[in-house]
C-alpha cells in the first residue's frame, strides 16, 4: 500500500503543498484534480521518490520512498521530452530492462514486443519518436512503463498535450489496460471531466498552499464509454460537484 | 524537383573553383608576374614536389601531428567536460580559467611551448592538443548542462544505474554540441600545425610553405598553400561525414521539429 503522510513541500519561502495526507489501496484508480498551479506535479514528484519533501513522508508497504521504487513507473506530461531521441521506439522501452536480470533475450523481446502490442503500436517498433505522432509517442511512454510491470502507475497529466480525439482515445486505452494489467494507479490531471471518466476514486486538491479538498468515491459501473458513461445522471452529478468544488461556486440544483 | 535542386547545388559547389581556377590561368598567363606564376608552373611544381617525394617527407609528418594533437585534445576535453558538466562547483571555480584561455589568440602560446616543450614533434603536438582543448571542453560543458532534465528525471525513474545514465542519456545528449566543438578545433589544429611549422620545424607543409618563400621558388610557395586547403577541406569532409552518421537520429529529429 502507498501512503502520503502529512506530506508538505516549499520552495524557497514558497509554501507549495501545505499537508496532504492520502493513501492508495491496491488496483484502485485515483484521480487527483485541482486548478492549475496547485501543486498537482509536485505531489507526484515526491510520490515517486524524485523529489524529497520538505515535511512528512510517503511510504510504500511501510518503508519511506526515499528515491524512485522499483515498484513504480511515472509517464510524464511531456512526451516528447521524456522519450530518448537516439532511441528507437523498441530502444526506449527495452532501455529500463537493460539490468533486468530475471529475463533472459527472448524474454525480453517477447515483453518489449507484447507492451507496444498492448498500445496498438506493433508497426511502429523501429521507428524513432520524433517520426511519430504527439499520441503515438505517448504511447510509447505507455508502452514503456507498462513493460517495466510496476505495482503502482504514475501519471502527470499525461493527456494534457495531444488533441481532444487522441486524448479520448488514450483515455480509453488506459482504461484497458488497467484492466488488464492489475496495477494501482495515480493520475494526476487538471481535466474535472477526465477525473471523473477514469477514476474510481477523486481526489481534489485545493489552491496553495494545498491541501486535500474532498475524497470522492466514483460511483459508476466499471465498464466506462465515453459517449454513455458522460451522460450519466451519476457522472454529470459528480462532475459538477467537483467543478463547484474547484471553482468555489455553490452547486445549482 | 527536390532531386533536381540538389543537383543543381552539388554542380555549383564543383563548378565554382573550376571557374575560379580557369580564370586565374587566364589572369596569370600573359603577365609572367613573379609573384602570381602561370597556373602551370604551380601545378607542375604540385606534381613534382608534393605529390613525389614530399608526401613522406612533408604531407605525412604535417597530418600526423593534426591527427594525433586533435584526438589527444578530444579525449582530455570530453572527459574534463564530463566533470565539469556533471559538477556547478567545478565548473563555477573554472569558469575564470576556461574563459582566459578561450579568450587568448591561439598562436599567443606558441612561444611559450616553444620555451618549454622544445621544437620537436611532441611539442607540436601538445601544443595543437592545448589550443584544440578549449573548444570542445566548452561545447561538451554546454551540451551536458544543455539536456532536457526530464530525460535524466526517466532515467532515475527507472532505476537506470550512473553508468547507463552516463553513457546512453548524457553522452548521446551532449554529441550534437560535442561535434560542433570537434569542427571548430580540427580548423584551429591546421592552424597551429602550419604555424608551429612556420617558426620551428624541419619538415612539414608549413616548413615547405616557409622555404619555398625564403628560396624565391613562388610556383612551390603556391603549391603548399593549395595542398594545406586541400588537407583542410579533406579533413572537414571526413569529420561530417563522422557527424552524420553518429548523430543520424539528431538530424531527424531538428528536421521533424521545423
Amino acid at each position: 500500500m502507498l501512503a502520503v503522510e502529512q506530506l508538505g513541500r516549499d520552495f524557497g519561502a514558497v509554501r507549495a503543498i501545505a499537508e496532504i495526507s492520502v493513501t492508495f489501496e491496491p488496483d484502485r484508480f485515483t484521480c487527483i484534480v485541482g486548478p492549475s498551479g496547485c501543486g498537482k506535479t509536485t505531489l507526484l514528484k515526491c510520490i515517486s521518490g524524485l523529489l524529497p519533501p520538505s515535511r512528512g513522508r510517503v511510504t510504500l508497504h511501510g518503508r519511506p520512498v526515499t528515491r524512485p521504487p522499483r515498484e513504480m513507473a511515472l509517464v510524464f506530461q511531456d512526451y516528447s521530452r521524456s522519450l530518448f531521441p537516439w532511441m528507437t521506439v523498441r530502444d526506449n522501452v527495452a532501455f529500463p530492462l537493460r539490468k533486468r536480470r530475471d529475463l533472459d533475450a527472448a524474454a525480453l523481446r517477447e515483453l518489449v514486443e507484447e507492451s507496444l502490442a498492448a498500445v496498438g503500436l506493433s508497426d511502429a517498433i523501429g521507428r524513432y519518436p520524433w517520426q511519430l505522432s504527439g499520441g503515438m509517442q505517448q504511447r510509447t511512454a505507455i508502452a514503456r512503463a507498462i513493460a517495466y510491470q510496476p505495482e503502482i502507475l504514475l501519471m502527470d497529466e499525461p493527456f494534457a498535450s495531444v488533441d481532444a480525439q487522441t486524448r479520448a482515445d488514450l483515455e480509453d486505452l488506459i482504461l484497458a489496460i488497467r484492466r488488464r494489467y492489475s496495477m494501482t494507479v495515480v493520475f494526476v490531471t487538471h481535466d474535472i471531466d477526465e477525473s471523473v471518466y477514469l477514476g474510481d476514486r477523486v481526489v481534489v486538491l485545493g489552491p496553495p498552499p494545498t491541501q486535500v479538498k474532498e475524497v470522492l468515491e466514483v460511483g459508476l459501473p466499471a465498464e466506462r464509454d465515453q459517449i454513455t458513461t458522460k451522460k450519466d445522471p451519476e457522472f454529470l452529478r459528480l462532475r459538477s460537484h467537483v467543478f463547484a468544488n474547484i471553482m468555489n461556486r455553490e452547486e445549482q440544483g | 524537383m527536390k532531386r533536381n535542386g540538389r543537383t543543381v547545388l552539388i554542380a555549383l559547389e564543383i563548378a565554382t573553383p573550376f571557374v575560379l581556377v580557369t580564370l586565374y590561368a587566364l589572369w596569370a598567363a600573359p603577365r609572367d608576374s613573379f609573384f602570381f606564376p602561370p597556373l602551370g608552373e604551380i601545378l607542375a611544381a604540385l606534381r613534382a614536389d608534393w605529390f613525389g617525394e614530399r608526401i613522406l617527407s612533408d604531407i605525412w609528418p604535417s597530418i600526423r601531428r593534426i591527427l594525433l594533437g586533435f584526438s589527444l585534445s578530444a579525449i582530455l576535453a570530453v572527459g574534463l567536460g564530463f566533470a565539469l558538466g556533471l559538477s556547478r562547483r567545478a565548473r563555477i571555480a573554472t569558469a575564470p580559467l576556461v574563459e582566459f584561455f578561450r579568450a587568448l589568440p591561439p598562436p599567443a602560446l606558441l612561444p611559450l611551448t616553444i620555451l618549454v616543450l622544445g621544437v620537436g614533434d611532441v611539442a607540436k603536438v601538445l601544443l595543437i592538443a592545448l589550443v584544440c582543448l578549449f573548444p570542445i571542453l566548452q561545447n561538451t560543458i554546454a551540451g551536458i548542462t544543455g539536456i532536457d532534465p526530464t530525460l535524466r528525471e526517466t532515467a532515475r525513474m527507472y532505476g537506470i544505474t550512473r553508468r547507463g545514465e552516463l553513457l546512453h542519456v548524457v553522452l548521446p545528449g551532449a554529441l550534437p554540441a560535442i561535434f560542433a566543438g570537434l569542427r571548430t578545433s580540427l580548423s584551429l589544429a591546421v592552424i597551429m600545425m602550419v604555424i608551429s611549422e612556420f617558426v620551428a620545424a624541419s619538415n612539414g607543409i608549413g616548413f615547405g610553405i616557409w622555404q619555398a618563400k625564403r628560396l624565391f621558388d613562388i610556383p612551390l610557395m603556391w603549391s603548399g598553400i593549395i595542398i594545406l586547403g586541400i588537407l583542410g577541406y579533406i579533413l572537414n569532409m571526413a569529420l561530417l561525414q563522422i557527424e552524420s552518421r553518429v548523430l543520424a537520429w539528431h538530424r531527424g529529429a531538428r528536421k521533424a521539429a521545423e
